[in-house]
């Protein structure tokens, strides 16, 4: 099943970095995910978050407030 | 404590680069070495400490001790104490804002977490050690506190909440308290570890150029500008100098570690220290591309008044500080 990946962030350093390292994470990995990236501030508190970047799985907040490691990614998307 | 970082800056400029001492480039470069890794240390050292503290107390939690508890009065202290051990990134504030409003919290106590944050956090405490030593940054901490504590409970007297703008008043009506939602993340010591790691080695990364062009500039003007320079403007009789260097710096910004590198020359070329916080307080505290952020959640109207009650906050700490120091 495809996994559905969410970045949420209002686009400052912090979250582009996360998202380039998603994207990196995925297709160095072959993993069959579509990455999201919400920066719409309204959507972004419908998942009850205070601090961005934050990464999202399957509906599910796994990361937040931090820009999370390769290594780490990889554990949460396999 | 630092002498061992004296002798190898002496060690380098006299000895290895064999310049002579008593001309004003070799003591730039001296005071640039010896200055740069003196930073760099203490701020690895407050930034890792800091790290530990916040993993233990994520802004998450803070949000739901402050809603859950009563406080008696002591939530603005309490809202900004925790503003101090959580990293502040401005990206931030929007979320955080929201999140603690719907979450119950004052809108008072909110201002006194969003205004210490940013002023004294772990990279201002490190290069304030290095640059002023312990009891100026002591004196900068209560007082950057105290700020928060005091423009909150006076925001919150204010009743500004109905110049929210009206989206963010309607989350608030239709939000039930939401507090039991936030999951903690179940770490291991050694996942915990690693992760307070890989912060610290990014915060350093971040602020390193920063602070390294700082201490460049600082050690430039050092080294050329005669000791005494600046007393002649802003001598601490000049009353007016306090509010103009805090309005001048409302709209710049910089973060603590470009900044405190060139207050710190400003002040050894005689500015007075309580005119050179303030500036610095109002660099770092207050900043258009903040009050742009903020336009998302706040009318004009409650950024001008928040804007209006912090930099008059800053202006009376900064009179305070050149009658203490």
């Amino acid at each position: 099943m495809s996994k559905d990946i969410k970045i949420l962030g209002t686009g400052c350093p912090n979250c582009l970095q996360t998202i380039t390292i998603t994207e990196k994470v995925v297709n160095d990995n072959n993993i069959d995910a579509t990455i999201e990236k919400v920066d719409d501030i309204m959507n972004i508190m419908s998942y009850n978050i205070l601090s961005t970047p934050a990464v999202v799985v399957d509906g599910e907040v796994k990361i937040r407030g931090r820009v999370p490691t390769k290594a780490e990614l990889e554990e949460l998307l396999k | 404590m630092f002498d061992w970082i004296q002798n190898i800056a002496d060690w380098f400029v006299f000895d290895i680069v064999n310049m002579s001492s008593g001309s004003h480039l070799a003591e730039a470069l001296n005071f640039f070495i010896y200055d740069t890794i003196k930073i760099l240390l203490l701020l690895f050292i407050i930034i890792f400490l800091m790290g530990i503290i916040n993993s233990y107390f994520p802004v998450d939690r803070v949000r739901n001790f402050l809603s859950r508890n009563k406080l008696y009065g002591f939530e603005y202290l309490t809202a900004s104490l925790f503003g101090v051990v959580t990293p502040f990134c401005s990206c931030s504030s929007v979320p955080l804002f929201i999140g603690f409003v719907k979450g119950g919290i004052p809108l008072g106590v909110t201002f006194s977490f969003l205004i210490t944050s940013p002023l004294v956090n772990e990279v201002a405490i490190g290069l304030f050690i290095g640059l002023f030593g312990v009891k100026v940054t002591l004196i900068y901490v209560v007082t950057g506190v105290l700020l928060g504590t005091v423009s909150g409970a006076i925001l919150q007297r204010m009743k500004l909440e109905k110049y929210l703008t009206p989206w963010v008043r309607d989350v608030l009506a239709t939000a039930q308290k939401e507090q039991d939602s936030f999951q903690e993340e179940h770490q291991t010591t050694s996942k915990r570890l690693s992760i307070i790691w890989n912060e610290v080695i990014k915060i350093l990364k971040g602020v390193v150029p920063y602070v390294i062009i700082g201490i460049a500039i600082g050690g430039l003007m050092h080294g050329y500008i005669p000791e005494g320079f600046f007393e002649k403007y802003m001598s601490k009789d000049n009353l007016f100098a306090v509010p103009i260097a805090t309005i001048l710096a409302v709209p710049m910004y910089s973060n603590a570690s470009g900044i405190l590198p060139i207050v710190q020359v400003l002040v050894s070329k005689g500015i007075p220290i309580g005119t050179a916080i303030a500036f610095m307080m109002a660099v770092v505290g207050l900043s258009l591309p903040e009050a742009m952020l903020l336009k998302k959640v706040m009318t004009f109207k409650l950024i001008g008044t928040f804007f209006g009650v912090v930099t008059l906050c800053i202006i009376i700490s900064g009179y305070l500080f050149n009658v203490i120091l």
